[in-house]
């Protein structure tokens, strides 16, 4: 005999909860291509409407940000640079946002069936990291037709930075999407903490501006280890190879991003203990 | 209880489960901090949908939950299908589910009928393979035809469901749990629920069926499980749930006629009901082409100047086969003052054979209920070899030869 329902309690509930997920993943195969398929169904360009929105920003902040008001001096290939950005904070806002969204709009399955509901977040991070891979070879794309492409060992960043922004992503994933049925303020708030978050990182202007700016070291810190901001720096450092003798990083990028990671592992178990007791009135609520 | 005799393992076993809901007047964030606190207890109100409820089914029954709207049926099955946790108490239980809560529930309009299949099939827990080599079979059974390959979103309602309810019935369920699935769709397609649910209990698999279709409750469940505001009041054999659960309408009722103070209801009484053949006593068994005399002693308090007596004679299972009224006789009744018999007599009634129950209802002349007795009386048919059914013929039978 299985228990059914009720969170278990400890360490094992964790294990339990990942094994289930686990199991579903063909479920949440299906899922992912649920979101992906349908979203761009009836429309005649499809997947390119992915891609229209990260242009249209970048030729915004490129024209505006680096001409106009001359962001770009000091930064070279200031449009590799903005859309490296825009990518990484891309696929962190996107997360968070859908995932956010995710528990209340498969309401309707939730209060049906029982699946575990973590996959719900998770097919959002799924389909977020599809168009991300979109993105990617926009991004790569570019930069052979600026002529630098990023083949340094310095491209290895990409690796721990697309960790630290699916994990923390995920991480408020759960949290968000629980705490959004209970309180649907959750949507709009998360919208404009994600504004904020864009500008409080380095994408549209570089660190040592703010370094430069900021008066004292701790500010300093406290900007530099937000954990988009170390994932953003990191995919500038692999992606963006033409200002890699002009530009400042942070010191000890990998050790930053080293901590972040394993921060971002005890949050993602944290946030879906969580939501592993949160979701026992899912049903109830939506 | 069933006895001891070798026991089938359970398969669900819901222990002191209690389910509590909040209800909540204030949902958005500022509502919630202006009334934080003391202030915030007003704001909610809290209902036991269930209370301390413990069943356990064993393999290979069907079991039916029955109750009026509230009473927690649906609940429960959620509570059993881990769609809700429950409040204090534990559910467990083994092997495959299939909960069909809503047919079609995970359909997605934008994707097309094959595409739906492959997810809805796997929220029901198949894998890929397992779909794919029952994608025919689903097909086939739900008649779709070519549309399969059209978005749903273009699907007549009649297709949905039919689509639906082939993948629902592909899963393979061990324990199928069913709640007013059978209330929708047209009467080919409700039979062809009711056979397939006859196909699971035959192939020995557990149901668990929430149903208002006291009819069908009947003529499915080994076993109901009765509920009202919550608790279980009544878990036995199918007929004397249905039996009880009738109590428990004809009590609210009059509850409701209480609180809203209508004194013509209360002041009405079916007193006393017998039906026997005419000529006979109570308790003869009635023969087909006997006169059948039905007596009812009715009574009101304060007087009611026209009134009506109707009966209706039904099967065990709750089947209607018969009915009439003083109104459809064209009686006009003097006004009743205290208590009034009087007689119906149903000449040459052709009954098959079984047991009949007669309900009884003093109704005012708009038709309004006063006063209903369920179940008021009852007759036996004695068992007639040549034929079954509620109707009584004599069968003939000729073979006419081979057609050319």
């Amino acid at each position: 005999m299985v228990r059914v329902g009720g969170p278990a309690p400890g360490f094992s509930g964790t294990i339990s909860s990942f094994v289930e997920i686990f199991r579903q993943r063909e479920m949440l195969g299906l899922l992912v291509r649920r979101d992906l398929k349908a979203r761009y169904k009836d429309s005649a360009l499809g997947f390119v409407w992915t891609l229209v929105r990260p242009i249209t920003q970048l030729v915004i902040y490129y024209v505006v940000l680096g001409n106009f008001l001359g962001a770009a001096r000091g930064i070279p290939d200031f449009a590799v640079y903005i859309f490296t950005g825009l990518v990484a904070y891309g696929l962190f806002s996107e997360i968070v946002v859908g995932a956010t969204a995710s528990i209340v709009g498969n309401g309707g399955l939730i209060k049906k069936i029982y699946l575990p509901r973590e996959i719900f977040p998770l097919a959002s991070v799924g389909s977020s990291l599809f168009n991300f891979m979109i993105q990617l070879v926009i991004l790569i794309a570019a930069t052979i037709a600026v002529g630098h492409f990023p083949w340094t060992i310095e491209l290895l960043f990409a690796i721990p930075s697309l960790l630290i922004l699916v994990l923390y992503g995920t991480a408020f994933g759960f949290l968000l999407s629980a705490a959004n049925v209970y309180l649907r303020d959750i949507g709009y708030l998360v919208e404009v903490i994600i504004l904020i978050m864009f500008w409080a990182s380095p994408v549209v202007y570089s660190w040592q501006i703010v370094r430069d700016q900021i008066p004292t070291a701790w500010m300093l810190e406290v900007y530099t280890n937000n954990p988009v901001t170390l994932a953003v720096l990191g995919f500038q450092r692999a992606f963006w190879t033409s200002g890699h003798d002009i530009v400042e990083y942070p010191s000890e990028l990998l050790l930053r991003q080293g901590v972040a990671i394993f921060v971002g592992l005890i949050l993602l178990v944290a946030f879906q203990r969580v939501f592993a007791r949160l979701q026992g009135n899912f049903a109830q609520e939506l | 209880m069933a006895p001891a005799r070798v026991p089938a393992p359970v398969i669900v076993s819901v222990d002191g489960v209690s389910k509590r809901f909040v209800i909540r007047k204030d949902n958005s964030l500022k509502e919630r901090i202006v009334t934080l606190g003391r202030v915030g207890k007003k704001h909610r109100e809290e209902f036991w949908a269930l209370r301390d409820v413990s069943i356990e089914i064993e393999a290979g029954k069907t079991i039916g939950l029955i109750g009026h709207n509230g009473s927690g049926k649906s609940t429960l099955l959620k509570v059993i299908g881990g769609i809700l946790d429950p409040t204090s108490g534990t559910v467990a239980r083994r092997g495959r589910i299939a909960a069909l809560l809503e047919l079609g529930a995970g359909f997605h309009p934008d994707l097309t009928g094959r595409e739906n299949v492959f997810l809805n099939a796997s929220v029901l827990g198949l894998s890929r393979t397992e779909t794919e080599d029952r994608f025919d079979d689903i097909v086939d059974f739900s008649g779709i035809g070519d549309f399969i390959d059209t978005q749903v979103k273009f699907y007549s309602s009649g297709m949905y469901v039919r689509l639906a309810f082939a993948v629902a019935v592909h899963t393979d369920p061990d324990l199928l749990l069913v709640d007013e699935v059978l209330a929708v769709g047209d009467e080919a397609f409700q039979r062809k629920c009711m056979d397939k649910i006859k196909e699971f209990q035959s192939e020995g698999r557990t149901i668990v069926l929430v149903s208002h279709s006291l009819g069908s409750v009947a003529e499915l469940c080994d076993r109901a499980v009765l509920l009202n505001r919550g608790e279980v009041v009544f878990d036995g054999n199918a007929p004397d749930a249905v039996a009880a659960f009738r109590d428990i309408l004809e009590d609210r009722r009059v509850d409701d006629a209480e609180r809203t103070h209508d004194d013509a209801a209360l002041a009405g009484h079916v007193l006393a009901a017998s039906a026997y053949p005419t000529g006979g006593v109570d308790g003869d068994p009635v023969n087909p082409g006997d006169d059948v005399t039905i007596s009812v002693t009715v009574s009101h308090d304060t007087g009611l100047a026209e009134w009506i007596c109707a009966i209706q004679i039904d099967t065990p299972t709750g089947q209607a086969v018969y009915g009439t009224t003083t109104k459809r006789l064209g009686v006009s009744m003097p006004p009743l003052h205290g208590s009034r018999t009087v007689e119906f007599t149903l000449r040459e009634a052709m009954f098959g054979a079984g047991k009949y129950f007669v309900n009884v209802s003093l109704m005012d002349f708009a038709g309004r209920h006063l006063h209903d007795a369920p179940q008021a009386c009852s007759f036996n048919v004695p068992y007639y070899q040549l034929a079954v059914g509620t109707v009584h013929a004599v069968p003939e039978f000729q073979d006419l030869g081979a057609t050319t």
